[in-house]
C-alpha cells in the first residue's frame, strides 16, 4: 500500500462524484428528505418518529452507500479499468482503501446533514450525546460501502449489482428491529438478526436515542467496524490482478 | 538484432474450458512490432499475458528480463486496453493527472503528454464527450505517462479515420525512435506495412514473424493481406504442408 496512490484514488473518486450531481444528491439530500417524510407521516404522533427515526438514521446511509458503491466499483471492474489499474503500481489495498476513504468522507457530510435535520429541524428526542449519532452514522455508511465493494465482485452488469439491494440489504432492514423489537421476533429470526451487521448500527442509534450507557454503544460500534473491516478484507480477496 | 524485450515460452491460456493459446512461443524485439490477426484469434489474450493480467495455465512470459506482471515492471510497461480504459466523467487532464499520481510522475508530464498525442485543444473537455479517436488518444497518453520502456497497445487505431491513423502511427514511430519498444495489435491488415516487424496470428498460433517485406517475399505476394491468405489457405486446403513462415517454431 502506498499513501500517495491511495489518496490519488480517493481524490479521483470524489472528483467523479462532484461531476455526477444526481448521485451526490442521492447521497447527501435523500437521507434527510426521507427522514423528513417520515416525520411528516407521523406528524400527529411524534412518539413514532422518536421511536423509528434513530433506526432510519442507520438504515438510509447504509442503503444508499451500498447501492452507490456496488454500482461504481462494478463500473470500474468492467470496461478494463481495473485491469489497467492493476498494470500500474497500485496495490489492492490502495484501491479498496481509496474508495472507502472517499465514501467515508461523503458519509461524514451525510451524517452531519442527516443528524442535523433529524435532531435540529425535526426535533428527534435524543438522550445521549448527539455527536455519537454522527459517529455511528459514519461507521454504518462505511460498512455499506465495504459490503457494496464486496458484492460488486459477484455481479457482471450494473443491473445485477442493483439486484443485490433486495437480496442483501432489505432482509437486514426487516430483521434489524425496525418493524418490531428483536426480542419479540421468533427465535430463529432473532438469531439471524444477531449476525446481520445493520442490526448493530440500528441498535447503537436506538441506545443513543434512549440515553443508555455509552459502553453498550461503543460495543455495537465495534461490531459494525469489525463487519466493515471483514467486508473490506473479503473485497480484497475478490480483486485479482490476473483474470481469465 | 538486440536481445528480445519479450520472450514468450510455451504459453498456454485456457478460457472457459478451451485453450485459447496452447504452447505459444514468440519473441518481441526493439522497434514497432505489429500483432495482426482476425478478431478472436488470441491477440488480446497474448497482450494481456505480456502485461501480466491474464491468468496463465502454463509456460512463461518474460518481459525486460523479469516475469510478466512483476511489481518492478509496473512502471516500465505501459498498457492500453482495447476499450481505452479512461474515466468518461473526467476531463482529459483530470484523467491524466490521476494516472500520473498513481505512477508517481510530476504533474508537468501531463502537459507534455497531452501535446504529444495532440489533445491540447481538448484538455479540459470531459472524455465522455470526445470522439472515439480522441478518447483512444487519452488512453494512449495515460499509457505514455510513466515513460515506459515497453508499450503494449491493444487495437489503438480501431475505428479511426485514415488521417488520424496516420498521425497516430507517426507518434508510434517517434516513440520507437526515442528507443521505446512498441507491441501493437490490429485486425486491419493494411496497418502491417507501417510496422518494423510483424507477428501474424491465427487461431492462437503465430503463423509468421518477420518484417513486412520479408513476409511478402517469402510468400511471393504483394500485400500482407495476400501473404496472410497464402499462409492460411494451404493449411486449411491441404493440411499442414511445409510452412512458408520464416521462424515459426
Amino acid at each position: 500500500m502506498t499513501p500517495r496512490i491511495t489518496l490519488a484514488i480517493t481524490a479521483r473518486v470524489l472528483r467523479q462524484l462532484t461531476r455526477d450531481r444526481r448521485t451526490l444528491a442521492i447521497l447527501l439530500v435523500l437521507p434527510c428528505a426521507l427522514q423528513a417524510l417520515l416525520w411528516w407521516i407521523f406528524k400527529d404522533d411524534p412518539l413514532v418518529f422518536d421511536r423509528v427515526g434513530p433506526a432510519l438514521l442507520a438504515i438510509f446511509p447504509f442503503f444508499v452507500m451500498f447501492l452507490v458503491t456496488s454500482v461504481t466499483t462494478l463500473r470500474e471492474r468492467s470496461g478494463g479499468m481495473l485491469e489497467r489499474l492493476f498494470t500500474l503500481p497500485m496495490g489492492k489495498l490502495d484501491f479498496l482503501l481509496g474508495y472507502a476513504l472517499a465514501f467515508g468522507l461523503v458519509a461524514m457530510v451525510q451524517a452531519v446533514l442527516a443528524v442535523s435535520v433529524a435532531v435540529g429541524l425535526l426535533g428527534m428526542d435524543v438522550g445521549g450525546p448527539v455527536v455519537m449519532l454522527g459517529v455511528v452514522g459514519v461507521a454504518d455508511a462505511v460498512l455499506g460501502t465495504a459490503l457494496g465493494l464486496f458484492v460488486s465482485a459477484f455481479a457482471r452488469t450494473e443491473f445485477q449489482a442493483v439486484q443485490f439491494l433486495p437480496a442483501v440489504v432489505v432482509p437486514q432492514i426487516l430483521v434489524c428491529g425496525l418493524l418490531t423489537p428483536r426480542d419479540a421476533m421468533p427465535g430463529v429470526l432473532h438469531a439471524v438478526s444477531d449476525v446481520m451487521p445493520l442490526t448493530y448500527a440500528v441498535e447503537a442509534m436506538d441506545r443513543l436515542a434512549s440515553g443508555e450507557a455509552l459502553g453498550r454503544v461503543w460495543a455495537d460500534l465495534a461490531v459494525v467496524v469489525a463487519f466493515g473491516l471483514a467486508a473490506l478484507a473479503l473485497g480484497a480477496a475478490t480483486l485479482r490482478r490476473r483474470t481469465e | 538484432m538486440s536481445s528480445p524485450v519479450v520472450v514468450v515460452d510455451g504459453l498456454r491460456v485456457v478460457r472457459g474450458g478451451t485453450a485459447v493459446l496452447d504452447g505459444l512461443d514468440v519473441t518481441v524485439e526493439a522497434g514497432v512490432t505489429g500483432l495482426l490477426g482476425p478478431s478472436g484469434c488470441g491477440k488480446s489474450t497474448l497482450l494481456r499475458s505480456v502485461v501480466g493480467v491474464q491468468r496463465v495455465a502454463g509456460g512463461t512470459v518474460t518481459v525486460l528480463g523479469s516475469p510478466a506482471g512483476s511489481p518492478s515492471l509496473r512502471t516500465r510497461v505501459g498498457y492500453l486496453t482495447q476499450s481505452s480504459s479512461v474515466y468518461d466523467d473526467l476531463s482529459v487532464t483530470e484523467n491524466l493527472r490521476f494516472f500520473a499520481r498513481v505512477l508517481g510522475r510530476p504533474v508537468r508530464v501531463v502537459d507534455e503528454t497531452v501535446e504529444l498525442v495532440d489533445l491540447g485543444r481538448h484538455r479540459d473537455q470531459v472524455v465522455g464527450r470526445l470522439s472515439g479517436g480522441q478518447r483512444s488518444r487519452v488512453g494512449l497518453a495515460a499509457a505514455l505517462l510513466g515513460d515506459p520502456e515497453l508499450l503494449v497497445l491493444d487495437e489503438p487505431t480501431v475505428g479511426l479515420d485514415p488521417v488520424l491513423r496516420r498521425d497516430l502511427w507517426a507518434v508510434f514511430h517517434r516513440l520507437a525512435a526515442d528507443g521505446k519498444v512498441l507491441l501493437i495489435s490490429s485486425h486491419v491488415m493494411d496497418e502491417a506495412e507501417r510496422c518494423d516487424r510483424l507477428l501474424l496470428m491465427r487461431d492462437g498460433a503465430i503463423i509468421a514473424h518477420d518484417s513486412p517485406a520479408e513476409v511478402k517475399r517469402a510468400t511471393g505476394t504483394d500485400s500482407v493481406e495476400d501473404a496472410f491468405l497464402a499462409l492460411v489457405v494451404p493449411r486449411e486446403g491441404r493440411g499442414a504442408t511445409s510452412s512458408t513462415s520464416e521462424d515459426q517454431r
